[in-house]
């Protein structure tokens, strides 16, 4: 029959689907035998992380909204009645705040793993930006999340970071009110934060699609950065990259719980457990840490127009990353200086997130014009110039020459990579 | 926050030797020794229910619990009859009767707490301007967490000479700013107690933050055993999945 798609499990009631809609044919050549580098190191185990930090923020989310209630009036105490009278309401609702803490961690470990081995460059840019949609979707969800407990912080920080936006002349004050659905924050911001945040996970959940598809056409990036060449330098997913994954995500599991069970709030404000009050502003307003340091860079500028601009400014730059770097070569590991740049930029980031935690005074304002200056001429200046002055080291002839310490790599075991590749 | 706080401070301070020089006045709060703070701790139970009987006798005139509600005293250990008893002490609003007037009557375990006043204008206009927070979070909602609620209640001496007071404010040496609308609520001998412990402030206030502390976490004992359970779980599941790692990597050169 012309159309069918001819397939070779031998299952007949998986067979007579996968005919029809090949979908475990899809699943086997993807995630069954799909071939990848031998020699991933466990900064490769962070895609699949975040990918079980989404479902497990989407799993709890989902019974989460059973029981919330996006007004005003009656947020606050919708959340204590989770915490204490929903069975297991507390345990869904602090794996659903340490989660999204988690997938920070996670994503920017991933993020780290990306600059550091060079996966954004050719062929890899669209999987590149398409991951840097990802990050600012997160971002916007985290966010609005936030806002949904309604406490003090939840409240204060949605004005502060709603208001960046009337920075911009002209429509600046328009975003706002529309963002507001009214001239402050108040129950109709509350309300579409709580549409939105429940949406914009479903739009993430796209993007990664995406993102993964892109990624199963190019192939992964290694730590060595350098081409998969023939069918010896790689391995089936499963059940070599399964397992790895698994173990993995044990480790993962095991940091999570210990926030989760043992210092649910250590990542929280103290201030979130007071209702909002629109009449009463805290002390000090400061957004969960995973935004801290581009707080600090916003908080950098004197001007907030110019503040606004350079913070997204932080987040734009790594679109057009992967033609800023002007290297060939992908991996730190062959670039003797990059490799210390790409630290000086970590130490950076890190400055700016501490410099966020702190009030804006003395010497956190040095310290963060500092490191805010160094987070942009990293990308703008000494990543275009490295390329042309920099010399790399040489490079291996092939991932499993290097791998196997240049005796040629041997026979391969059988059924692991050889025949995976006929396949593919 | 303020655990990692100081734990990124301490990290920096020791590389940077500036941050001392921008410390500022910081109040200085007690340690006490908290039978929930460990990583196994639970809530010692006596203390918190000789902390609830103070919450009734003192507390309550001018603060709401509005998340509790009389069931939960059982998470401190007291009996259905107890509780029964402790709630129909109180007389709660209930609805309107069939005619459609304010009914008032007993309060039955299902209840929350009854709050002092009917509204936050009211509890205002009763305390000198001032409005008494909601008790349900106080301990979550304060840095230092116990320590600070401890620190309050044992915090009042007397002004420094030369301190400004304004009209109707209290000294207290913990409280931002130093100036409390709250009059000392708690001293030596407030709340008599049975069984020979002895009522005096530190005493009193230790066993008052003990019942706070598990008002605001009262999940907190069985999550740090569930905790305990799920990692001890997962560091077998650890095992497990990296022996099977190893075992199915054994044959690769990598």
């Amino acid at each position: 029959m012309a159309g069918l798609h001819k397939s070779d499990i031998s299952n007949p009631v998986l067979n007579w689907i996968d005919t029809r809609l090949p979908i475990f044919t899809m699943l086997q050549k993807e995630y069954g035998v799909f071939p990848t580098p031998k020699n991933f190191n466990y900064f490769w185990n962070f895609g699949a992380l975040a990918m079980v930090n989404l479902l497990v923020m989407i799993a709890t989310g989902i019974f989460l909204a059973m029981n919330y209630q996006p007004n005003t009036t009656l947020a606050f105490g919708a959340i204590q009645h989770i915490m204490r009278d929903v069975n297991y309401g507390w345990l869904l609702r602090y794996v659903h705040q340490n989660g999204a803490s988690m997938f920070f961690i996670v994503v920017y470990i991933h993020i780290f793993r990306g600059l550091y081995y060079g996966s954004y460059k050719t062929p890899r840019e669209l999987l590149w930006i398409l991951g840097v949609v990802i990050l600012l979707l997160m971002m916007a969800t985290a966010f609005m999340g936030y806002v949904l407990p309604w406490g003090q912080m939840s409240y204060w920080g949605a004005t502060v970071i709603t208001n960046l936006f009337s920075a911009f002349p002209w429509i600046g004050p328009k975003i706002v009110t529309l963002l507001w659905g009214g001239f402050s924050v108040d129950n109709p911001t509350l309300n579409r934060f709580f549409s939105l945040h429940y949406l914009m996970p479903f739009v993430l959940t796209g993007v990664i699609f995406l993102h993964v598809a892109a990624l199963h056409v190019t192939g992964s990036n290694n730590p060595l950065g350098i081409d998969v060449k023939s069918p010896q330098d790689t391995l089936p997913f499963h059940p070599y990259y399964t397992t790895k994954d698994s173990f993995g995500v044990c480790i993962y599991l095991i940091v999570f719980s210990i926030f989760v069970f043992f210092f649910p709030n250590v990542l929280g404000d103290p201030n979130n457990f007071i209702p909002a009050n629109p009449l009463q502003t805290p002390a000090d307003i400061v957004p969960e840490w995973y935004f801290l340091p581009f707080y600090a860079i916003l908080r950098s500028v004197p001007n907030k127009l110019m503040g606004v601009c350079m913070m997204f400014g932080s987040i734009m730059v790594l679109f057009v990353l992967p033609w800023l770097d002007t290297s060939p070569v992908r991996s730190a590991r062959f670039r003797p200086l990059y490799r210390k740049f790409i630290w000086l930029l970590v130490i950076s980031f890190v400055v700016l997130g501490y410099c966020g935690m702190n009030k804006p005074e003395g010497i956190f304002v040095i310290l963060s014009r500092l490191a805010t200056l160094y987070y942009f001429a990293h990308f703008l200046v000494i990543l275009p110039l490295l390329g042309k002055l920099e010399r790399p080291l040489p490079l291996p002839e092939s991932i499993s020459q290097a791998v196997t310490g240049g005796r040629g790599g041997g026979p391969l075991p059988a059924g692991a990579a050889a025949k995976p590749m006929e396949k593919a | 926050m303020l655990k990692l706080r100081s734990l990124i401070a301490g990290v920096f301070a020791a590389g940077l030797l500036i941050a001392p020089a921008f410390a500022e006045e910081e109040v200085v709060l007690p340690k006490e020794t908290w039978s929930f703070d460990s990583l196994f701790g639970t809530f010692d139970l006596a203390a918190a229910q000789r902390g609830f009987t103070i919450y009734q006798q003192v507390c309550s005139n001018c603060h709401s619990m509005q998340y509790l509600h009389y069931r939960d005293l059982a998470g401190i250990g007291l009996s259905e009859e107890q509780i029964k008893a402790v709630a129909a002490a109180v007389t709660v609003p209930q609805g309107l009767d069939d005619q459609g007037n304010p009914k008032e009557g007993p309060a039955t375990p299902a209840d929350q707490f009854r709050s002092p006043f009917a509204n936050p204008q009211a509890a205002r206009a009763a305390n000198n301007g001032a409005l008494p927070p909601d008790l349900s979070l106080i301990v979550n909602a304060r840095e230092g967490h116990a320590n600070y609620i401890y620190g309050v209640l044992t915090g009042y001496v007397n002004p420094p000479a030369g301190f400004k007071m304004q009209d109707g404010m209290n000294y207290n040496k913990v409280y931002p700013g130093h100036q409390i609308a709250m009059p000392q609520p708690l001293r030596d001998g407030s709340v008599d107690y049975v069984g020979g412990v002895t009522n005096d402030l530190a005493q009193e206030s230790h066993d008052v933050v003990t019942f706070l502390a598990w008002a605001a976490n009262p999940e907190l004992v069985e999550r740090k055993q569930m905790g305990v359970r799920i990692i001890l779980f997962l560091i077998g599941m650890a095992f497990v999945t990296y022996a099977v790692k190893r075992k199915v990597w054994a044959n690769v050169e990598h």
